[in-house]
């Protein structure tokens, strides 16, 4: 990994994801603008498509392999892979996993795995910065999302970026453990179970008073948020890289 | 009322106890009391994460060794004087039971609670025989007594009542007079109970662990009941599931530690008792007759299959007590007697899939379960395997997905194709889309949309944003 602070920039590969890709554009406009004023220069390989972790997790592992095969194809060059997404970060860290009885894939997938940060975890680990110098003015909440907290294990990270954006004062979220009912195709093939979830968690954001939701992860905010605008409250839902790239 | 408790369908289940609104409140009011106990005992025994691997590892070496410990066990429980009978099937279990109560002439039986009773459906069989059961356990008795209501939680068995609906049950049943505080109802159950272990004929007790190297079988409880059940009538049969063994005390100490903390977030509960056998010359009570049943009911088709950890599990329920979808649709939904997530696991390996296909599903795989068991059985990935299994080798899934998950295939690994169909997506999407959102949307977004917005497509993509950022002309 070549961080040259001060001589060059740190070259950071994005795995932006296909939700932020298609319908999150915004989330990941302010991705890159964080991470180059951040210092890093960013190279998006426009090979890159959905991680495929929807027919994964419905049980279509063959079907999602090539998906997986031409992701590791296209970050093989790649010094460090960013991606703001917990659940896509695990992800390609379950590749080797899967391709565990494959000699030619494993090792590949292995070394993928090896690079592939979140974002969060990113500017606090590699980068080292706690600060990143935001500012939002405003009481916000956080959902901690399921695989990045549980699975990636990255736990602490958004919560010490965000407790330094200034004007942002922070209400805990009641029950912020509980999954938000998203699930991948979960939130369609059980539909009626998940918007039982999706609305405990709205009503406990609602709970809290706080203008704005915030989270790390896409799926879980389209989830979230879609349930917010339907049921038309007032609080916004922010994708963390939003939140810290607010000046 | 075996394993299975009903014949409604899961969707249906779901949707009518999801009306239920008291018992999801009573669900998360539990959920969150037990939660916090749990995560408060543990971080007062300190080194959680070792004792969890300490447990799993205790687990998959009687696993991976069952037939020595079986043989062991059988062995020193004889050696006391005890009988021993291996059941393949739950008739067989059924049958050996259903003689010895016969052969001593057993009317009235009491019983401890034991959910693989439940699981061969024991009590049926016993009072088609004209036996009277009686369920010892404040909550099996309730359930009981409200005409075999199933269990809905594998510890808290009567967690989808509450104290108004029980005090209606034993007014109706027992003819009780007073009020619902939970002191005069226990008070009342335990006077009535009393009764019943004095005049019973024979005991019944599951069993939490058996220590194969002292032939002992062990039981944990708070409420003592299991205690009266193997001390005062004159024969005793226990029944356990084959994988319940542990090898000596010492691992009994470390597993127990795990359950008591687990379930319900106690140290130790009032009562744990480990029985070896028949009343030995010069014991003061204990039965004069024991049998121990050890039953496979499928259990050794898991074994050395990629299920094999599920076999692991102490039955805790911590897994169900911090399920968010457990939290939602209750315990019956899953018309299991083992519900949440290791029901989920469990169920269809024991019932197969014609049954409890939909139960893997069930789940976001969000994987608090996972990171609650005590003995880390990595439930979300057990329920991620049954889909898989239930798509690629049964060819269970409907075709419409299949068909949809095979265009995403083709879609998500080749660039023309997503290129073309994410550049096209917020043309096509355009007519179903107003203020950037969808609201009614069409085929596989129907079901989205009846619940939440979705997003319109971006209609320039992060990538096209992309290109022209990296070539300097960057929008605003």
């Amino acid at each position: 990994m070549t961080l040259l602070h001060g001589v060059g920039k740190l070259k950071v590969t994005l795995f932006i994801t296909c939700i932020v890709d298609m319908f999150q554009a915004d989330v990941g406009k302010a991705t890159v603008e964080l991470l180059e004023r951040l210092g890093c220069e960013i190279e998006f390989p426009m090979g890159q498509v959905c991680c495929g972790q929807p027919a994964y997790n419905s049980g279509y592992v063959e079907e999602s392999k090539d998906a997986m095969k031409k992701m590791i194809a296209t970050f093989e060059n790649a010094e460090v892979i960013v991606t703001p997404s917990g659940s896509c970060a695990t992800m390609f860290k379950e590749y080797q996993h899967i391709f565990h009885d494959d000699p030619i894939w494993r090792p590949r997938a292995e070394k993928l795995a090896s690079k592939t940060y979140e974002l969060t975890e990113f500017i606090l680990d590699v980068l080292k910065v706690e600060d990143v110098g935001a500012r939002l003015d405003g009481v916000a909440t956080y959902h901690p999302s399921c695989h990045m907290t549980r699975l990636l294990g990255v736990k602490d990270a958004p919560m010490r970026l965000l407790k330094n954006v200034e004007g942002l004062s922070f209400e805990p979220l009641p029950n912020a453990h509980n999954c938000c009912g998203f699930g991948g195709t979960f939130s369609v093939k059980m539909g009626n179970i998940s918007e039982q979830m999706v609305d405990e968690k709205v009503d406990s954001a609602e709970m809290t008073g706080a203008d704005f939701l915030i989270g790390a992860d896409g799926g879980c905010l389209m989830n979230i948020g879609g349930r917010i605008e339907r049921r038309g409250k007032p609080i916004r839902v922010m994708h963390i890289a939003e939140v810290l790239n607010s000046r | 009322m075996a394993m299975k408790i009903g014949e409604g369908k899961f969707k249906d289940n779901v949707n009518e106890n999801m009306q239920d609104t008291f018992m999801r409140g009573a669900v998360a009011g539990a959920q969150e009391r037990l939660r916090t106990r749990r995560l408060d005992a543990a971080e007062e025994l300190g080194n959680w994460e070792e004792w969890r691997s300490h447990g799993e590892e205790i687990r998959k070496h009687v696993l991976d060794n069952l037939d020595y410990y079986l043989h062991e066990l059988a062995e020193n429980v004889q050696k006391r004087g005890g009988h021993v009978y291996f059941a393949e099937t739950a008739d067989e279990a059924n049958a050996y039971v259903r003689e010895v109560v016969n052969s001593k002439n057993g009317k009235k039986i009491v019983k401890s609670k034991s959910m693989v009773t439940e699981e061969i459906g024991l009590n049926q069989i016993l009072e088609e025989e004209g036996c009277e059961v009686i369920e010892t356990d404040l909550g099996e008795y309730i359930l009981q007594l409200d005409d075999h209501d199933p269990p809905s939680h594998i510890v808290a068995p009567a967690l989808h009542k509450n104290k108004e609906q029980i005090r209606d049950v034993f007014a109706e049943k027992l003819d009780y007079k007073l009020t619902s505080k939970p002191e005069e109802l226990a008070l009342h159950a335990r006077e009535k109970l009393r009764q019943e272990f004095l005049t019973a004929d024979i005991g019944i007790t599951g069993c939490n662990f058996a220590i194969s190297e002292s032939g002992s079988i062990s039981l944990v409880t708070n409420e003592g009941n299991a205690r009266l059940v193997s001390a005062l009538p004159k024969t005793q049969i226990t029944v356990m599931g084959m994988e319940r063994i542990v090898p000596t005390f010492e691992e009994f100490e470390v597993l127990v530690s795990l359950l008591t903390r687990s379930a319900v977030g106690q140290k130790l509960t009032s009562y744990i008792t480990a029985l070896s056998g028949p009343r030995q010359d010069g014991d003061a009570d204990g039965p004069e007759e024991f049998h121990l049943v050890i039953v496979d009911n499928g259990r050794s088709k898991i074994l050395g299959t990629e299920f094999q950890s599920v076999l692991q599990c102490i039955r805790c329920a911590a897994c169900i007590n911090v399920c968010p979808v457990y939290r939602h649709i209750g315990g019956h939904s899953y018309n299991s007697i083992y519900p949440g997530p290791i029901g989920a696991v469990l169920t269809p390996l024991l019932g197969g899939y014609d049954d409890f296909k939909e139960l893997p599903y069930a789940s976001t795989l969000c994987a608090a379960c996972t990171d609650a068991c005590p003995v880390k059985i990595p439930l979300h990935e057990l329920l991620h395997k049954h889909r898989q299994v239930i798509v690629e080798k049964e060819g269970r899934a409907p075709i419409s997905e299949k068909l949809a998950m095979k265009a995403f295939g083709l879609g998500a690994s080749s660039n023309p194709l997503y290129g073309a169909g994410s550049k096209m997506a917020s043309t096509v999407m355009k007519p179903f889309t107003k203020d950037g959102r969808i609201s009614n949307g069409p085929g596989p977004l129907k079901t989205w949309t009846e619940i939440r917005e979705f997003p319109a497509p971006n209609k320039e993509r992060f990538r096209d944003w992309f290109k022209e950022h990296e070539s300097g002309g960057v929008k605003k």
